[in-house]
């Protein structure tokens, strides 16, 4: 018998609580990972190539404020700038107010946007159809999938901030390496609906050459809008989404508060498995000293013990965060786009796998000095 | 007969460690969903107590927020204000308040960024509509003068918001002059400025909204359904508190991630908890086969350790509400998704969210507890004597 094949003997001669433990372990663990993978996407994920190299333009004082129109002619002749594209939030509601039903929906100048957005993907002759019909607009892949819209299909939207409703037609269907949840529409088709509007925009999206010159850049268009009546603050598109992120509150906290209380959760579970099943061997502790093996062997053989039901847990934890995360980025809401990736997967194991030496080393310490003697006449 | 209740309590303390780590980790569970509980009981502390249900808020047509683009014209209002119905004042004023809403961006005087800031601005009449909202500090702003007056929580939260400090507010600066206190309604989030004042600075020729008084509840409702109905004002009307209450949907992404965080977390506990109460039975196999022996019946063991467990949760109960209590109170912000802006609220730790967190805590010992009672229970008595 080797001595990995003694500590999975060990961990499982009590198959009830050896279950019971690795699935506290695993929900523990699922927790861990979603709220890892929903960090890593607000605060580590760099988003594609692309996004590194566009900025967002908008009013200084806030989003709510539009900018106007004859600021992309002048942003364009920034050096460096490659493209530039307006951007109006619509925010009307699709079938109904219920929140599952919401989707992004910008007017925007169908001649120039997917110069900014390269990296989705779209046949050039939708794009060409789109460009044709002023009431056209082209919808994402997913939203595709959700809706089961098709090429051609009548699309009605409710206006609540503009006092009008969209009636368009689908030209297009693009992908995107994320999914957006998003529809554009010709702005033209808003201006002749609402002449107020006509003139302004929501914000400008630039692409900038290299991704090294978007801070110059975003310098350039601030600098030369300062004294102007409507004073812009530039962004990195990153750097945009965060601010809407922030907005929450203090995501930060709340995240890590979760975090810490579902390690700590696991660490008691586990420490309270191990103190049990140590307790209950301390004879066997005894007479496998007596058959030779040293304290320092014992100690290795419950930690690994420990170690092996927590990783364990934690595989079957973050695979079923893995396909939970994945069903609910499917759904929309805000965490559309998320995966977990492998870097978290393996960061969940570590810690799982920190959780249950932690758990294990002080009771299999104690088991580890018994005296000889002593644990031969323990009852337990 | 019942096993006395004692007998339960002594065997928790014999097994310290244990009892105090599983109760600890109910208590970890329990803290966590109180948390979410009393920041959406004060976020809905917030909107639902904000709005008389005299008065009667007005919009543009189609539009479900103070912030929406265009609004009601100003001959608009002459007509709200003739319509029958209508309060009037002491000085004889009809209460009707053309307001506007900006959205400034403030620095957190803890560093952690900026933030929009709903601005509203109001005549004195507006003022006197709402009497939640009494002044705690300085005086109101003076009509034609840029002035504004904060609530006590902006001061607190956003640096440059005491009185004598000055905000940029389109190309001026506003002098603060005085702190309100809005009661913990939706108002405790705004800054109030002069509307005149304003409209000559940003040369607005439109309100965002009109709010209104009515003299009783049926008019109230009349006045509502005459604006809606009106082809020529082309306006929205709604109950004051009807409004806020709405706006509570700014609660749903802590509401969604809070019930999914409680959920996991109350089933990994529920799991610990049988795993302790196992333990707990395999431990005294021989005691129970003697109680059963001496006559105790099988519904009598299975309720004693049912409440074994019960006791454990209720002690990570107790655990979890004392862990949190520190926190009631504090002042925290989130997003308004109507308005984009900051909504001020506190963590409030109602009556309703203590009950709800015991209950929750009771589930979880009954979820851990009935199958290893009932294991107890069935054991055979002859085989548990032997051990």
């Amino acid at each position: 018998m080797t001595l990995t094949r003694f500590v999975t003997k060990n961990a499982f001669r009590n198959k009830r609580r050896t279950v019971l433990t690795v699935l506290s372990i695993g929900v523990s663990l699922l927790l861990l990972t979603f709220m890892m993978t929903v960090w890593r996407s607000f605060y580590i994920d760099q988003g594609t190539v692309q996004a590194a190299q566009r900025l967002i333009v908008r009013h200084k004082v806030s989003l709510v404020f539009n900018l106007p129109g004859f600021y992309r002619e002048k942003i364009r002749a920034i050096p460096g700038v490659t493209h530039v594209v307006n951007e109006q939030w619509f925010g009307g509601l699709y079938k109904d107010d219920k929140p599952e039903n919401f989707f992004a929906q910008f007017g925007t100048d169908p001649q120039e946007l997917l110069s900014v957005y390269p990296e989705a993907r779209i046949p050039a002759e939708q794009v060409e159809a789109w460009q044709h019909d002023r009431a056209g607009a082209i919808v994402d892949s997913e939203l595709v999938k959700k809706y089961k819209w098709k090429i051609g299909d009548r699309l009605n939207i409710k206006g609540t901030i503009f006092p009008l409703n969209l009636e368009l037609t689908i030209r297009g269907i693009f992908t995107a390496p994320t999914p957006t949840q998003t529809i554009y529409f010709n702005k033209t088709y808003l201006d002749e609906g609402y002449a107020q509007v006509k003139g302004s925009e929501g914000v400008f999206a630039v692409l900038v050459d290299t991704p090294e010159d978007v801070p110059r850049v975003a310098k350039a268009i601030d600098e030369e809008f300062r004294n102007a009546p409507r004073p812009t603050k530039s962004e990195s598109e990153r750097a945009f989404q965060l601010g809407f992120i922030q907005m929450l509150g203090n995501v930060k906290a709340f995240i890590l508060s979760i975090c810490l209380a579902v390690v700590f959760a696991i660490l008691l579970v586990s420490a309270n498995t191990m103190a049990m099943s140590i307790r209950e061997r301390t004879r066997e502790v005894a007479l496998l000293k007596t058959l030779g093996f040293t304290r320092r062997k014992i100690l290795g053989l419950f930690v690994g013990e420990a170690v092996s039901l927590a990783v364990l847990g934690g595989v079957l934890g973050t695979l079923a965060a893995f396909v939970l995360v994945g069903g609910m980025a499917r759904q929309g809401g805000f965490l559309t786009g998320m995966r977990v990736t492998p870097p978290t997967m393996l960061v969940a194991l570590l810690v799982a796998a920190l959780v249950g030496f932690v758990s294990a080393f002080l009771p299999s310490y104690h088991a580890s000095r018994v005296n000889i003697v002593d644990g031969l006449r323990h009852i337990g | 007969m019942a096993i006395p209740l004692s007998y339960n309590v002594r065997n928790l303390r014999l097994r310290k460690g244990l009892t105090v780590m599983t109760a600890l980790g109910i208590a970890l569970t329990v803290a966590t969903a109180v948390f979410i509980m009393a920041l959406l009981a004060g976020l809905n502390r917030a909107f639902g107590a904000t709005g008389d249900s005299l008065n009667v808020l007005v919009l543009r047509k189609g539009s479900t927020s103070e912030l929406a683009a265009g609004g009601v014209q100003r001959d608009a209002l002459q007509v709200i204000k003739d319509l029958p119905g209508v309060a009037k004042n002491n000085h004889g004023e009809p209460l009707v308040s053309g307001e506007d809403i900006l959205v400034i961006v403030l620095p957190r005087k803890d560093g952690t960024g900026e933030v929009n800031v709903t601005t509203r601005f109001l005549t004195p009449l507006g003022i006197e509509m709402r009497p939640k909202v009494h002044l705690i500090a300085g005086r109101w702003f003076t009509p034609g003068q840029r002035e504004v007056v904060v609530s006590k929580s902006i001061s607190q939260r956003f640096a440059k918001t005491n009185i004598g400090d000055q905000m940029r507010i389109g190309n001026g600066d506003w002098n603060v002059v005085g702190i309100f206190d809005a009661n913990g309604t939706a108002h405790e989030s705004e800054i109030w400025g002069d509307i005149n004042q304003l409209a000559t600075d940003f040369e607005r020729t439109v309100y965002s909204s009109v709010l209104l008084r009515a003299t009783d509840p049926v008019s109230a409702d009349a006045l509502k359904n005459r604006a809606n109905d009106d082809q020529r004002l082309e306006l929205n009307g709604m109950l004051e508190p009807d409004y806020y209450a709405s706006q509570t949907k700014s609660g749903a992404p802590i509401k969604f991630v809070g019930i999914i965080v409680a959920i996991i977390m109350a089933v990994g506990s529920s799991f610990a908890a049988m795993n302790t109460m196992y333990a707990a039975v395999a431990y005294r196999g021989r005691e129970i086969a003697t109680l059963r022996v001496i006559g105790f019946s099988r519904p009598s063991i299975l309720t004693s350790f049912v409440l074994e467990s019960l006791l454990l949760s209720l002690l990570g109960a107790i655990g979890g509400i004392v862990l949190m209590l520190p926190f009631n109170g504090m002042t925290t912000g989130t997003s308004n998704q109507v308005t984009f802006s900051e909504v001020v609220f506190s963590l409030r730790m109602t009556p309703a969210v203590v009950v709800t967190a015991i209950t929750f805590a009771v589930a979880m010992g009954l979820l851990g507890g009935l199958a290893p009672a009932w294991h107890a229970a069935r054991q055979d008595i002859l085989a548990a004597l032997r051990g």
